[in-house]
């Protein structure tokens, strides 16, 4: 095998995607599909579900997915390392909790008891970060585990009591609209600063390029001078703070901590992640796909609501969706591979027919 | 080259044995779980021996024995299935309906549709992930929405109440041979066949290589896909097996049944020894951290804890076990190193 012959094969995979149209290459990706696939649901739903075109459609619709949508950006980074955080519906319950506790029983003043819940909410990411990145243990197992000790410590102080004394000022800033009556709540403001400050740390940083390179192979990572721990506990930590602020605003926003608040919600919060085409071995995967994996499912789940449909069918329809997202991406795969063999066998011929002219010693040596 | 890396060991083939056994990682669990029961029956006399304390010790972890086996075997080839506590539930749900709607059905055929429902769900699982080859943990996280929904669309606010099921059929969840419930016999008896499977059948030895290494295992010619669809289709059957286990045990079967079993016996697998990223870890040990993780629950309020901090302490043990996992196996490559270099 000659020099060149290698060159090529690298090019033509690597570089495939350059030799497209501009427009291609926008459009015919994993979130532009997603997003394809929102925009006609969305506009489906408006024009045959009766009432969704109302006031409050949209109002509950942000206020119901804010949560689920705050946690999935850094969730986002975090897969794209190739690692996952099962534990951050356990650091919402932890964290309600303690905003409850800091409130009622240590007598703090509201901002002091959100001060409090959000450090708990840093220590346990800091926890589940010490242990992925310095200790090397798997994340999956790990964060198994620190999502039963999170939530049995939420369980285990508050038992089955709740605590609802919250001071009106404060649960109604949790459902207040944007400019009074307009159909966005204002966690909205928080998403879309947060949305925008995790975009630049991902797409337009050195900081994401790492965590592009990790997800893709950690060893060549560490050798290109990522520094693969830090970005992984940094990771981590990001995950507990926001999931600890999600906590908090499911909590004003219900007006009561108690320690099975938002149970399963890491399971929605990685199904619209992967939704949204990230990759779950990491190394692929993009913000706007994530945020319109989200909205997807809050489009479809309202909707269903609406037209009287059952949350159990709705459950199935999201499970499905997520079957079927990961299905089509290893198809598609598949299928351009296959067309990559095809292309390569079609050349074969040619690439024959110019060295016939000089014969090549070592081609012949490798051959035999 | 007859050079050796490593020196063969000076010990008797009984030394090597006995010492392997105590060092293993089984044992330990196994050291945790009695002390674990010492301590209570010192507590509290009846916890073993006053009415139903030996039956109920041994009974009670029955289901989960079963489910953490399926869920040994399906680690082992480097997946995982999250919807195990779904087909439990769905499988529960079908034991009570049939016995509703055909009450004349002997109860072994019961156990054989349950299982092979189990079976089937498994199937699809096995399929979607091996013959797609797409991550389980995606896969079997949609399957749990759509089994778990599935379920409740299918039961609804209704439910199976003891008075539907026949008495020979509740019986067995109370029933003793030998002072050994009959469930936990069966349960043991699956143990004891997916062990053996996995430790000497070549269809196991198998699902290890693949474990440790899926692109040496292709490369070596193992049929890869095969192996780890059954692996999927016995963990389904399990749960099935559990579910019919579920309906006799509690004889009422509402919406809540399985709900978040399937993290625990991915944790029963996890504390006892299964490595979550494949290739190692015996059935034996999932089954001995399945019994520790049911007798913490009824262990806790005996030592005067809350048992609302059950959870907290099966978190903190499994990030032990995990930390413990890691201490040990790097302390065994300094070492090998170490041989390598002198």
């Amino acid at each position: 095998m000659s020099m060149t012959t290698i060159d090529e094969a690298v090019n033509e995979r690597t570089y495939a995607d350059y030799s497209r149209p501009l427009l291609w290459r926008v459009f015919m990706t994993r979130e532009f599909a997603i997003i394809a696939l929102l925009v006609l649901v969305y506009f489906y739903a408006y024009g045959n579900v009766a009432n969704f075109d109302g006031p409050l459609t949209l109002y509950y619709l942000f206020l119901d997915m804010a949560p689920i949508m705050l946690i999935a950006l850094p969730m986002t980074l975090v897969i794209i390392t190739g690692e996952i955080d099962l534990s951050v519906a356990s650091i919402m319950g932890l964290t309600s909790v303690m905003l409850g506790i800091g409130y009622h029983d240590f007598g703090l003043s509201m901002p002091l008891a959100i001060v409090l819940a959000l450090v708990v909410g840093t220590v346990c990411g800091a926890i589940n970060g010490f242990l992925v990145a310095y200790v090397g243990l798997p994340s999956l197992a790990v964060t198994i585990g620190s999502m039963a000790l999170f939530r049995g410590i939420a369980v285990g102080l508050l038992g089955t009591e709740a605590i609802t004394d919250f001071d009106e000022k404060w649960t109604d800033l949790a459902t207040q609209r944007i400019g009074g009556d307009s159909s966005y709540p204002v966690i909205l403001i928080a998403f879309v600063v947060l949305a925008i400050a995790f975009a630049i740390l991902l797409h337009f940083s050195t900081f994401g390029r790492g965590v592009y390179e990790i997800g893709l192979n950690d060893q060549t990572a560490r050798f290109t001078g990522v520094k693969v721990e830090r970005t992984k506990f940094c990771l981590f930590l990001l995950a507990g703070v926001v999931s600890g602020f999600a906590g908090i605003f499911y909590t004003l926003r219900y007006g009561s901590a108690r320690g099975d608040n938002a149970e399963f919600y890491e399971l929605q919060v990685i199904a619209a992640v992967l939704l949204g085409g990230v990759s779950i071995f990491g190394g692929r995967g993009a913000l706007h796909g994530v945020i319109a994996g989200v909205l997807l499912i809050g489009v479809v789940s309202s909707a269903l609501r609406l037209e009287n449909v059952s949350t159990n069918i709705t459950n199935i329809v999201i499970g499905g969706l997520l079957v079927l997202s990961v299905i089509s991406g290893s198809v598609l795969s598949s299928v351009s591979n296959l067309r990559q063999r095809r292309a390569a066998r079609a050349r074969a011929p040619v690439k024959a027919s110019h060295r016939s002219g000089q014969p090549d010693d070592g081609e012949k040596a490798a051959s035999e | 080259m007859s050079e050796t890396l490593v020196k063969p060991s000076e010990a008797s083939p009984l030394q090597r044995a006995v010492g392997g056994a105590l060092r293993s990682r089984e044992i330990a669990v196994f050291a945790v779980l009695v002390v674990l029961i010492v301590v209570a029956t010192v507590k509290s006399n009846s916890f073993l021996f006053g009415g139903d304390g030996w039956r109920d010790l041994l009974v009670t972890p029955a289901i989960l024995l079963v489910l953490a086996a399926g869920q040994t075997m399906v680690i082992v080839t480097r997946n995982v299935d999250l919807s195990v506590g779904s087909t439990l539930g769905l499988t529960a749900y079908l034991t009570g309906r049939l016995f509703v709607d055909q009450p004349s059905l002997p109860i072994v055929v019961v156990f054989l549709i349950g299982i092979a429902f189990g079976g089937l769900l498994g199937l699809v699982n096995g399929i979607l992930v091996a013959g797609f080859r797409v991550p389980a943990l995606v896969i079997t996280l949609g399957t749990l929405y759509i089994y778990r929904g599935v379920f409740l669309e299918w039961a609804g606010s209704d439910r199976i109440n003891p008075s539907d099921m026949p008495s020979g059929f509740l019986s067995l969840g109370t029933k003793q041979i030998l002072t050994i419930p009959v469930l936990t016999i069966i349960a043991l008896l699956v143990i004891a066949a997916v062990g053996y499977y996995l430790h000497t059948a070549r269809g196991g030895r198998e699902m290890y290589a693949i474990g440790s290494d899926p692109d040496a295992a292709t490369l070596y010619g193992l049929a890869v896909t095969k192996r780890v669809v059954w692996a999927f289709v016995i963990c389904g059957a399990l749960a099935g097996l559990a579910g019919v286990f579920y309906a006799a045990r509690y004889g009422t079967i509402s919406s809540g049944a399985g709900r978040n079993l399937e993290l625990e016996a991915v944790a029963a697998a996890v504390i006892g020894g299964v490595a979550i990223f494949g290739g190692s870890g015996t059935v034996w040990g999932a089954a001995i951290g399945a019994f520790l993780l049911v007798t913490i629950d009824r262990v806790l309020p005996i030592l005067g804890i809350p048992d609302f901090w059950q959870r907290a302490v099966v978190g903190a043990l499994i990030i032990g076990a995990i930390v413990l996992d890691r201490v040990l196996s790097a302390r065994q490559e300094r070492a090998l190193i170490e041989a390598r270099d002198r």
